[in-house]
Formats: structure tokens, sequence, C-alpha cells
């Protein structure tokens, strides 16, 4: 039997901006001036809308200047936009996938976005609502996979199929976003103590 | 009653194949590598599903580096070169429409970007981003400049041999990646501590690109050929039952 091998990552490097977000690079103008991912509504989107924000932690404690998150979700009903998704039309105005550098000086990112409904797990449970987070950035030698949970969801969390398996649940509270009126809070620790869980998706 | 497959979950990664988190000869790494163990999980349709993105959103510049920031009537200086190949999938399969971004330094080794300050000049005719989607077949090609080597604060005398960055998506969210494509016969390959995090010699022939004589713009622009390769995917066998049967 001959497979093929997945061609190996390296390191997105500290010039990711470039190729990624190039008008936030300062290369005005490239691509219409509109880096892929900035807007994930597109018009008048279902659902609530949300903000998500936080930093990239390293083990030292300096939030990352130079890093660049994606996330992908479901819609306010809980429908991927997709052509695998077969439940349902997901939302034409909003389109599930986001991408946002952290900023330069302060290290904060910043999503904004509607609130996922829930979809489920493979034995057909529903899983509670929540995010992919996707992290990259200089010193990251394969992109980091974790996922957002969210702080006012607490009945679907203890009932979410991946969450309770877990084997260390004190670790858990590092994959649930923290609500401040519409505004998520979601720090992710690269190290220590507080080390944010990460997946092998 | 009709019966089919549909695809399904992403071929486990072998993480021995790709770098480990912490590699301390690159020595950012050792403050960014998670320490403990990645929980593992089958894809749900969060991880097998993702984004799609249409050739419609190209622009007719935006796979030709040595255009697409150069002054009207310019190019961007350095050896000419096309590179081009396949994505794959494990099994060998074309993947279709995979968005493909790249970014790289100039001819003379330097990035535009703020953080770069290296002593080499700037191309006012490059900026150093493309980007393009695979066909049905699977086949991109992108035109560039061949980037120069240079220098990067890790030891007092380390350079980085002459690369590009590709960031890919596949079909599902799972196969994300994001790797570099160096040029055969390069002698910093085998001195690079980024390109030493990769544990395996094979793995590290795999990101080589070839010269590629065969795909030559004669006159105009040599070639070198770069297959990528995405996570497989496993098929799930379904029934639709159909209305009133
Ligand atoms: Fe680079």
């Amino acid at each position: 039997m001959r497979y093929l091998k997945e061609s190996p990552s390296q390191t997105a490097g500290p010039y990711v901006h470039i190729g990624c977000v190039p008008s936030f690079a300062g290369l005005e103008g490239m691509y219409g001036g509109n880096d892929l991912g900035k807007s994930m509504i597109t018009g008048d989107a279902r659902g609530e809308r949300i903000t998500i924000e936080g930093h990239v932690i390293d083990g030292t404690g300096t939030p990352l200047k130079d890093a660049m998150l994606e996330i992908w979700q479901a819609d306010a009903a809980g429908l991927f936009h997709s052509p695998e998704e077969t439940r349902g039309d997901a939302d034409p105005a909003f389109t599930g996938w986001g991408r946002q550098p952290t900023d330069a000086v302060t290290g904060r990112y910043r999503f904004e976005t509607v609130k996922p409904g829930a979809v489920p797990w493979p034995d057909g449970r529903m899983q509670a609502p929540h995010i992919l987070v996707w992290i990259v950035a200089r010193g990251i030698n394969l992109g980091l996979s974790t996922r957002i949970y969210f702080s006012d969801e607490e009945s679907a969390n203890s009932a979410d199929p991946l969450l309770s398996r877990i084997e260390h649940q004190n670790r858990v509270p590092t994959l649930i976003a923290r609500r401040d009126g519409a505004t998520y809070h979601f720090d992710i620790h690269l190290q220590g103590p507080d080390e944010t869980i990460f997946f092998d998706i | 009653m009709t019966k089919g497959f549909k695809p399904g979950t992403f071929f486990q990664r072998d993480f021995d194949w790709h770098p480990p988190p912490l590699t301390p000869g690159y020595k950012t790494s050792i403050a960014r590598s998670p320490q403990r163990a990645r929980i593992a999980f089958d894809n749900t349709m969060t991880e097998a599903t993702g984004p799609v993105f249409g050739h419609g959103m190209l622009g007719d510049l935006d796979n030709d580096l040595t255009l697409n920031y150069a002054r009207p009537g310019q190019s961007a200086q350095g050896p000419r070169i096309i590179l081009h190949g396949h994505v794959l999938d494990q099994e060998a399969r074309p993947v279709p429409n995979a968005l493909l971004e790249c970014w790289q330094a100039n001819a003379g080794g330097r990035y535009r970007h703020k953080k770069d300050g290296y002593l080499a000049p700037l191309d006012p005719d490059f900026g150093g981003c493309g980007r393009t989607i695979t066909d049905e077949r699977g086949y991109y090609a992108i035109r560039t400049i061949q980037p120069g080597p240079y220098p990067w604060p890790n030891a007092v005398n380390d350079w980085r041999p002459a690369h590009i960055h590709f960031s890919l998506f596949g079909q599902g969210f799972a196969q994300r990646l994001i790797t570099q494509v160096y040029f055969e016969g390069d002698p910093h390959i085998a001195l690079c501590p980024i390109v030493n995090t990769i544990p395996d010699k094979a793995a590290i022939d795999t990101l080589v690109a070839k010269l590629d004589m065969n795909h030559t713009a004669p006159m105009d622009a040599r070639a070198y050929r770069m297959d990528f390769v995405l996570r497989g995917r496993r098929q799930t066998m379904f029934e639709n039952k159909m209305e009133g049967m």
C-alpha cells in the first residue's frame, strides 16, 4: 500500500502578514485592499452579533505581536457555509471563516462574528456551541488548533461530548470564553500553568 | 434507495513527520511551544468542513509576483521563475479549488515588512505576495522571482536558504497547512535551524522544488516543480431513502 506523506509544516515566520493579510502588512491596494477573512458578516446575518477578543501569550507571559488567527464556525442555526452541508442552507450573509492578525503594538486580536448554533457529534448528540481556532506565528512549527466555548452555555458545555471526555477537567476552563456584555474574552496560553488545551484534529 | 460514498473524516496526522513544537535550535520555539499532549478526537463537521474559495475572487495578476506590485511597464528584479505543480491528497488524488497564498523576500533577501531591517534594499516593483486556486486537476502555477537568502537573528550567523512561504486550504479545516518551499541545490538548506526542525531528511526533501526544464518559458523564465500533499480522507457509505418508498 502506498500513501503519500502529508507535506511537512514549517513555521509561518514573522512575515506571514505579507501573504495572508497584505493590506494590514502595508501592501496598499493588494487584492483590491481587501484582506481575506477580515469580514465574516457580509449582510444582514441572522443571530446574535458578538465580539471575541484576547491575546496569544507565550511562556514568559508576553503577548505575541506577530501571530495570526483563523476561526471557522457554524452560523446561528448551526449550519456551515460549505458545499458539504446537507442539513440545510447556511446563512448567505455569514461566511463562517475569519482571519485576524494580533495587533503589532498591543498583541490583541479581535473577531466580529455571530454566536454559532449547535452542531452534532458523530453519534448524533449535539455539541455545545463552539468555534474552531487555528493559531500560527513565528516559533510555532505546526499551526495550533483549539476551540472556543462560551461561558453563558453552562448546561450545554457540561453535556458536551468532547469537553466531558477530557481527563484533566481542571483544564477545561482554558477553552471557555468569558462573556462581558456582547464581548467574549478568550486568551490563548501557549505554555505555563494555564496552557490552553490544543487538539489533534 | 440510492447508495454511495461521501467524504468522511481525515487520516490521522503523522506528528513524527512534522516538526515537534519544541525545537531548541530554533530559539523562538522555546517559549512558544505547548508542553502538554494534544487531545485527539475524530473530526466532527467543524473540523471536516472549511471555507471554499471561488476562482472568481482572483485578480488577473494575483499569481504573478513579477507584476502584481510593479509600476506600469516595470517588473520585479531577480531570476524569473515559474513555480508549479499539483496539490494532492495522501492517496494522490488531486485537490481542486485549493487556495494557495504565498509570500517571500525579494531577490536581495529583503521582505516588504516593517519589521525587516536587513540592509538589502527594497525593490520598488516587488511586493512579495501572491495567491492562486488549483484547477479541477489540482494544478497550480505562480510566476515570481527567485528570492535571495537572508540572515536572521537566532545564532549569530544563521542564514535562511532561499524560500517561499505557502499557506494552503484543502476541503476541510483539518487539512489547513502552512509550509515553506526551498530550491534544489541550495547549500543553506542543510544548515538552516528552521528547516532542521523537521526530524526526517526524507520529509525535508519533499519541500525542495526541483528544476523543471520541460516547463520553462523559453527566453523568459525557468520552471521549478513543487507538489504539495494534504491529508487524505476516509470515505463514508451512505444510503438515501427516497420519498414514498
Ligand atoms: Fe521567510
